[in-house]
């Protein structure tokens, strides 16, 4: 390209929109139904559709194991893949500032594609619009997608009921570790990055030996303790989990030891809960642990009868305490 | 207002230490701890090192269990205690 | 210090929990102890142990959350600050939400103040370093273990010539408003939980005077649930036989004296002085106000401000629950029109708020069985 950065012309629908279109994004993006550059893309569907969107600000845009568009794809195809659809197509709208490196765009779109091979989807239409310095903060990246509801699935929280075994897929707090740590001169080893990772496989092999999965979650934003407690009000159950069975890793411990924060509440970008029949546990289990993003996945806990609404944790040393809904920003206390 | 976590000193250079806390390092302020050597545990505390943590030997009796084990209960400052009542 | 096999500490749990039923039998008595560390009151209800205890023990919380305590006339001295163009404030993430009589600084940093949260004190520097041109306030508040952290890092501004480096300081100090306490006829405590990270720097001796003054048990705990239960036997132990002692569970870190570099740099740069306490007025000498060497280093006397001192919330009775006098069930605002994201009294306005750990780990309001 001309230059290294990207200008309020390569917005302004001209030329230059169109030279950042061919030289920087259908490099990566092309694929037939893209390439036909049309106002749409029309997409063969079968049967009920799952239909979801996400816009994606994180700061910093790029961090230990990835970088806004690997979350971009992955936090859309989860969304499919949590109401038991397979993602077919996802759509990429981009706001980027004035000025931004030429070199890191491409960088992101190439992260967008290797994660769109990876869950098995095509980038098929898109928007890019570039404002004025100081109007964004680098790039903002909106992503919608759409699925095929897998046949005989009905994810629904209000399926969930007392009695059923809870299944967190792996370790949990290390996306929003790496992150936090960046933030606050931490240093943490390499393999301590974000879990970022799309989970199409992972739920499709869940549903496949068990369609009665009441529900799949992804413990984005306010981490497992979020989604614990919207399933609990939602399904008019109690959730009781077990401290001890918890997989976290000592470094994401030791950064919330240090910054005071709770592993319960910190974000994870691959990982899923499951509310699962008891009867259905072991084999769940069993397939997840065969796929590449659930090798970790275990029992963390079970729903009950009393207690409705109510997230309960059952703490090391056996007494038990209420995990309450985030309240907001994580930010590092003292105290 | 007092979280404190123990770790340990892998270097120190011009009084700023760099510390390992689980797996995590950074570096922290040793100018309230100028004894503090490499290979020591230490309690940081907002940024700095508070203390040296001095664990107890493997084989050091634990006081505590050991009475509730039966043996007698070892009331080291009693004295001081009823001469303060007094007074 | 964590516990490697959970099993294990799960088994010493178990069998300390034993010994303090056992203890607690052998008493008619109803036992009051209580924790004035805020860091305690969080890692007590994350344990879980308060369910674990037997009917006649009763943990109760005093005023250890320094963010709590820390009055309206701060707050609002902080945001006024803040709003000026010339400053940035830098301070620790709990004070963010800290309501003064009008705002926040949260508000205050939406409104486009220049707010950033560090971890350490000594960030600021950094912060100073990078703009020359601007007076860079630290929000130094804390109590005896983070007040050699603010005033190293004052040490460390002179050392370094920085001319534009200032604190804003309530530094609070434990002994001095357990004075106050224990002279108070309404306060009940049978013994207390020593702040373990307090004592670091302080040393046990400083709190010898519960002893030599009141009569009253005391003992040294860290933060793990059986560090904390281990002192709960302790102090058991003394309750029982009518004895008052301090003792230290917390050896590894605790020592008589203290840490003396750490007490030496706060002496340094700070004096006692009287201090205010959200919920309890004016506490003498229970507080810290910079030397005039160190005049420079203080936004106060750099630009004063006359803000009177706050007045309590109608209807809140955070004074008392601070006190350990009353539960937070008692006050009728509790977790109605108080609750952590509308917080009206000072012990719902921080995490380690009694308020706000009881309603947070769902003391009084959740049902499971025990």
């Amino acid at each position: 390209m001309a230059n290294d950065k990207v200008t309020l012309a390569h917005g302004a629908g001209g030329k230059m929109s169109h030279e950042l279109m061919e030289q920087v994004l259908l490099p990566e993006f092309g694929n037939p139904l893209l390439n036909e550059l049309h106002d749409g893309a029309r997409l063969q569907m079968s049967g009920q559709i799952a239909l979801t969107t996400d816009s994606y600000v994180v700061q910093p845009l790029f961090f230990a194991g990835g970088n806004i568009g690997k979350l971009a794809v992955c936090g859309t195809v989860n969304d499919l893949a949590m109401t038991g659809a397979v993602p077919r197509y996802i759509t990429c709208g981009m706001i980027i500032e004035e000025g931004f490196p030429i070199k890191d765009l491409r960088t992101i779109a190439h992260t967008m594609r290797e994660m769109a091979d990876l869950a098995g989807i095509s980038i098929v239409t898109g928007d890019t619009k570039v404002v004025a310095k100081g109007q964004a903060d680098g790039i903002f990246i909106n992503t919608a997608g759409v699925g095929d509801i897998i046949p005989g699935t009905h994810i629904s929280p209000r399926a969930v009921k007392p009695g059923m075994q809870i299944i967190l897929s792996g370790y949990i707090g290390d996306h929003a570790a790496a992150i936090m740590a960046g933030r606050h001169g931490l240093a943490l080893p390499d393999y301590i990055k974000t879990d970022c990772a799309p989970l199409a496989s992972l739920t499709q092999a869940m549903l496949a030996v068990a369609p009665d999965i009441a529900v799949l979650r992804d413990p984005t934003r306010g981490g497992v303790a979020a989604v614990l407690n919207e399933i609990a009000e939602a399904a008019h159950c109690g959730v009781l989990i077990n401290e001890d069975a918890l997989p976290i890793h000592p470094e994401v411990q030791g950064v919330c030891d240090i910054l005071g924060f709770d592993p319960l509440y910190l974000a994870n970008e691959g990982k899923c809960i499951a509310f699962v029949p008891p009867e259905r546990t072991e084999d769940v289990l069993t397939v997840m642990r065969k796929n590449p993003y659930g090798r970790e996945a275990r029992v963390i806990g079970e729903t009950t009868a009393e207690a409705a609404g109510q997230v309960g944790l059952r703490t090391g040393i056996g007494g038990i305490r209420i995990v309450d809904m985030p309240l907001g920003n994580l930010v590092p206390r003292i105290c | 207002m007092c979280l404190a976590v123990p770790a340990k000193v892998l270097a120190i250079k011009d009084a700023v230490g760099t510390v390992e806390i689980s797996g995590v390092t950074r570096d922290v302020s040793m100018m309230l701890l100028p004894e503090a050597q490499v290979g020591d545990f230490v309690l940081v505390h907002a940024g700095f090192a508070m203390q040296r943590v001095e664990e107890k030997d493997a084989d050091e009796t634990d006081a505590l269990l050991a009475e509730m084990h039966g043996a007698p209960r070892t009331v080291e400052s009693l004295e001081e205690t009823e001469r303060g009542y007094e007074g | 210090m964590a516990m490697k096999d959970k099993a294990a500490e799960r088994a010493l749990a178990q069998e300390l929990v034993g010994e303090i039923r056992r203890l607690a039998a052998q008493t008619d008595k109803h036992l009051r102890f209580m924790e004035v560390c805020g860091t305690h009151t969080v890692a007590i209800f994350r344990a879980g142990i308060r369910q674990l205890l037997p009917e006649n023990v009763e943990l109760v919380s005093g005023p250890g959350c320094p963010v709590c305590v820390t009055p309206d006339d701060y707050m609002d001295k902080a945001i006024t600050y803040a709003q000026r163009d010339d400053v940035v404030i830098t301070t620790f993430g709990d004070m963010l939400k800290v309501p003064g009589s009008q705002s926040s600084l949260l508000e205050a940093k939406t409104a486009g103040a220049d707010i950033r949260i560090v971890y350490s004190p000594l960030d600021s520097l950094q912060v100073a370093r990078e703009n020359p041109d601007k007076k860079v306030v630290f929000l130094a508040v804390g109590f005896e273990t983070t007040a050699p952290t603010a005033a190293a890092t004052v040490l460390a501004a002179k050392q370094a010539g920085l001319t534009n480096l200032y604190m804003l300081s309530a530094q609070k100090l434990v002994p001095p408003v357990m004075h106050a306490l224990l002279n108070d006829p309404q306060v009940q405590v049978d013994g207390f939980l020593l702040p373990g990270h307090v004592a670091v720097i302080t040393g046990t001796q400083a709190f010898q005077f519960l002893v030599d003054e009141y009569h009253k048990p005391g003992v040294v705990a860290g933060f793990e649930p059986v560090q904390l239960l281990r002192a709960l036997v302790r102090l058991l132990q003394q309750a029982v036989h009518g004895e008052a002692r301090i003792e230290n569970e917390y050896e590894d870190v605790v020592r008589p004296t203290g840490s003396p570099a750490a007490q030496r740099a706060t002496a340094e740069v700070y004096e006692p002085a009287d201090a205010g306490w959200r919920g309890m007025g004016i506490v003498p000498l229970s507080g810290l106000r910079m030397r005039d060497a160190y005049a420079a280093y203080d936004i106060e006397r750099l630009l004063p401000l006359d803000i009177p001192m706050g007045e309590n919330k109608p209807g809140c009775r955070c004074g008392e629950v601070l006190r350990g006098i009353v539960t937070p069930q008692d006050c009728p605002l509790f977790g109605k029109a108080c609750v952590p994201t509308h917080a009206i009294g000072p012990c719902m306005v921080s995490v380690e708020g009694v308020c706000a750990a009881w309603y947070k780990y769902g003391q009084g309001r959740f049902q499971y069985g025990k």
